[in-house]
This record gives C-alpha cells, structure tokens and sequence, in this order.
C-alpha cells in the first residue's frame, strides 16, 4: 500500500516536471516566433525597391536607405580587411612560435574577457582613441577600426582553437621530410585550420552588422551616397544605427522595421552560409 | 662496411629528467639496425636525436657527439633541413598529409626547390615504385590520401620518406599500428630498401627484430646494455638483462 502511494507520487512529480519543460518550451518557441513574425509583418510592407535604392532628402521628403546599405558594406570589407590579418597572424604567433606558455595563457585569458564586455565601452574607447587623439573625426574609418579592436578577440580565439585542432603528427612528419617552421605551416597548418578562420570571420560579419552602441560614438549619423574612400573618411551609418536613428529620432517605424526585416534576412543568411562552410571544409579534410 | 652514424658518450635530459645515458653506438651502412627494450627505455627518443626531431620538444638538452657522415649534426654550421632530407623519418602512425597522394609524395622534393612538373612526375612514380605502393595507387594519384587503408598510408609515408632521397631512414614502430598483412609487406619493403638505404628502426616485436635486422641494439632504462650482430645477440647474449628480456622474462 505504501509503495503504491509513493509510485503515485513519483508519478505526479514526474508530470508536474514534464508540463514545466513543455511550458517553458512552449513560451520559448512563441517568443521566438511571435519575433521574427512582428518584425516582417510590420516590416515587409514598407520595402520597396525606392527604399532600397534611394537616398534620403528632408526637402523631397522621400527616404532611402541605400547609403546606409553601402556604408554597412564598406565598414564590413574594412573591418576584415584589417581584422583577418591581425588576428590570424597573432594566433599563428601565439599557437606556433611563443615559446612562454604562460604569457599565452595571460594573452588568451584577456581575449576572452575582451570579447565579452560591452560594445559601448570599445565605442567609448574608440571615440577618444581614433576620432580625438587620431584626429579621424567622425567616420566610417573610426569606426571600422572601433569594430577591428571589437572583433580581434573573436578571430583570434576562433583561429587558435583551430590551429590546436591540427594534428601534431602533420606537423612532424612536413618537419621529417625537411621542411623549415613557415614552410610547415603555411603548407600543413594553416590549410588545416581555415574551417576555424571562416568561422570567425562569419560570427564577425554578424558581430559587424550588429552593431550600434559603438558607432554611435565613432561612425556618426550621416546619410549621404559616397563611393568607398571618400564614404570611409566621412560619416555615415550602417543599417543598425539607420534603425535606431529612423526609428528614436525621426519617428518612422516603417522604415526602421523595414531595416529589420532586412538585418533578420542578412542574419538568417550569414548563419547558413556558415553551417555550409563548416560542412564543406569538414568534409574536405576528413575524406 | 663503412659506418654511417657514429655515437660518442651522448646522453639526453628532458627537463631534469635523464632519459638517455652515455650511449656509444656505430651504425654501419646500408643494413638494417634494430633498437629493441620495454616501453620507455629510451629508444625512440634515441632514434628521434639522430635528425634532431627532439629539438622541436621543449626542454630537451643533449650532451655528447653524434657524427653523421662523420660530422657533428649539433654543429652550428649543419642545416637541420637539410640533415632532416638526408635521414628521413617514418613514424609510428601513419601521418599522411590532408591532400592528394600525389601532393603527399611531391611535398618533400618541392620544399627543396622542385618545381618541374616532369620531373616531380618522375619522382613520385619512382618513389611509389620503391615503396611497393604504385599498382595499388597508380589510378587514384589526384584522391585524398586519407582514403587509404593504414597499411597502404604507412607505406605512402615511406614514398614520401625516400621522395626526397634520403641516406638513412629512420623507422619508429613503423608497423605496430598495422595487421599481420600489412606488418609482411613493411618488412619485405624494408629488406629490400636496405641495398640501398640505411635502416634504422625502432621495434617492440622482437621476432621482427630477428627477421629482418643486421644488428640488433638493446635498450633498457635509457642505458644502451648490449649492441651487436641480431643472430648472436639472440643466440648467444652477454649481458644477464639482455638474456632476461629476449626470453621474455620481462618487458
């Protein structure tokens, strides 16, 4: 009798558990959902290939978002550009040539912290280092470089993890046949860790493209068409800072959900190319 | 028969720790020399110091001359690539490279400087060849080297090995990772590479130290306890511990 009570009792514990799971799964999905949901609903409507391909101008009173399309573009090609070097020769430096493991230990141990604190503070930083000490003003430069420091962190843990992943036996056996330290690794190491650089570098477009709080401070707000070089040295926003302008300061949601929808497309999109880039390199070192 | 590699008073320290003790050893020529002893008795760190693979091991310090050719391999003026060409080395497992078992064989000759297409060509058949290794392969020479079975890789790794035209090839346990059928061709391999290649290769088979070597050197402790011709060392050994370990006594 008294076992039976207990089953039952286990019975309604295990019950009570599997409809809190379910619950809070139930409002997880639905919040996702109801999000991506909202934001083409009320975003879809409003773009129009004249949104897309035209600039803003208070005196027609028409909007575009064209510029700022561009200006997202130019600081993504300028951020990597910068960033992919640095980063990935640190990391070859760091795995590969640092003989005092300690100090490795420091320098990642910081990355990671690094790469965790809050975008503002690099904007902060980057705002007096580049735009005032630098004397580069308010522009898209300041703030590729603002977004360099931020996402230098990101490429070089990512590459690094790679690097560790390539087998030490590759290593020995180019050294065997007499091949000095570079040769190895950009004949044997490096191919085997380009998985992790393209990993890093496809969480940093989406870090890029992300990213408003730092630069508010060092990219500015303006909205005009540039071709890249004279778009770099002037100021300009990207979509993100587009949003928060169109939608805090101007009142047009229309336009700002519109920027959404598309920054939620660019994401979805980034995401998949990433799980295909993963698979296709997986592939081509394992068979 | 002139002596290849010779070994004066070398001794070895990973850290504090001494794994090698005053070793003196003369290999000859074109033969195949055996080091045999339990695990961790010092022989594949031996045979690592012969091209200097331990020099990319952290903390390792080696005191003692080892004459290559009868000049010190630790002397400034010798290029460890170079020294790393002429003895090659073909490891316990079988460490093919990520890439086709054409850019497999070809990446010894064009790290020394082959470019020639014809040329490379005719190093990578010949190397095939010499490794008993190209009618399996001859078909697949653009397919990724990984593909292989472990005992078609090892001996892609010897190709690899004698691609860039090595003198001495250093063995490591290099069929301790194979089947039986496998372990039979390395061993037919290697007594025919002897005629023109010197063998030196790390064994925990004592029975293929019996079957294929010349001489036969015994390790034991980071001691070299005895060294000398395989048949009398197994028929008639001087040393107690030598004795103790062929028959199985311990190890």
């Amino acid at each position: 009798m008294q076992n039976y009570k207990f089953t039952k009792k286990r019975n309604m514990y295990i019950m009570t558990m599997r409809l809190l799971m379910w619950a809070s799964a139930a409002v997880t999905c639905s919040l996702v959902i109801f999000m991506i949901i909202y934001v083409f609903i009320k975003g879809m409507p409003n773009i129009s290939w004249e949104l897309l391909s035209g600039e803003p101008s208070y005196l027609e009173e028409k909007t575009g978002i064209l510029p700022d399309i561009l200006n997202t573009v130019y600081i993504v090609f300028f951020t990597l550009l910068a960033v992919l070097p640095l980063g990935v020769g640190a990391a070859v430096y760091l795995t590969e040539y640092a003989k005092n493991k300690k100090v490795v230990g420091v320098i990642e141990y910081a990355a990671e912290t690094l790469s965790g604190i809050p975008s503002i503070i690099y904007g902060l930083v980057g705002m007096l280092f580049f735009c005032q000490f630098l004397n580069m003003k308010t522009s898209l430069l300041a703030g590729a470089f603002t977004l360099v420091i931020m996402n230098l962190p990101t490429i070089l843990r990512t590459t690094q993890e790679s690097l560790k992943t390539v087998p030490q036996s590759y290593r020995e056996g180019a050294f065997g046949l007499g091949a000095g330290k570079w040769r190895v690794i950009r004949t044997v190491v490096l191919p085997g860790c380009v998985d992790g650089v393209i990993t890093g570098c496809i969480l940093s477009v989406g870090r890029i493209l992300g990213e408003s709080a730092a630069l508010l401070f060092t990219a500015g707000f303006a909205h005009a068409l540039n071709g890249i070089f004279e778009g770099m040295w002037s100021s300009g926003c990207t979509l993100t800072v587009a949003l928060y302008v169109y939608a805090k300061e101007q009142g047009e949601f229309g336009v700002a959900f519109a920027i959404a929808a598309i920054l939620m497309v660019l994401t979805l999109l980034i995401n998949l190319s990433a799980a295909l880039a993963e698979k296709y390199f997986k592939r081509r070192r394992t068979v | 028969m002139s002596n290849m590699i010779t070994v004066k008073n070398m001794c070895l320290w990973y850290g504090e720790h001494q794994a090698l003790k005053n070793i003196n050893v003369s290999i000859p020529e074109k033969s195949i020399t055996a080091f045999i002893g339990p695990s961790g008795c010092g022989k594949s760190t031996f045979l690592k110091s012969l091209n200097r693979m331990n020099d990319l091991i952290q903390g390792v310090r080696i005191t003692g001359d080892i004459l290559y050719n009868g000049k010190n391999i630790f002397d400034s003026s010798v290029d460890v690539n170079e020294l790393r060409r002429e003895v090659g080395m073909v490891f316990q497992k079988p460490n093919p490279f990520p890439m086709s078992i054409y850019d497999n064989i070809a990446y010894g000759p064009r790290t020394h400087g082959i470019k020639n297409k014809a040329k490379l060509d005719d190093i990578v058949e010949c190397s095939l060849r010499d490794a008993a290794i190209w009618e399996e392969v001859k078909d697949r020479l653009k397919k990724n080297a990984l593909g292989l079975s472990g005992g078609q890789q090892q001996r892609l790794c010897i190709a690899r090995a004698l691609a860039v035209k090595p003198a001495v090839l250093l063995m490591d346990e290099p069929t301790s990772a194979l089947d039986p059928i496998s372990t039979s061709k390395i061993e037919e391999l290697s007594m025919k590479l002897k005629e023109n290649y010197t063998i030196i290769m790390v064994t925990h088979n004592m029975q293929q130290a019996v079957r294929i070597s010349d001489q036969t050197a015994f390790f034991l402790l980071g001691e070299l306890i005895e060294y000398g011709n395989t048949e009398t060392l197994f028929s008639t050994p001087k040393d107690k511990r030598t004795e103790d370990y062929i028959t199985g006594r311990f190890g």
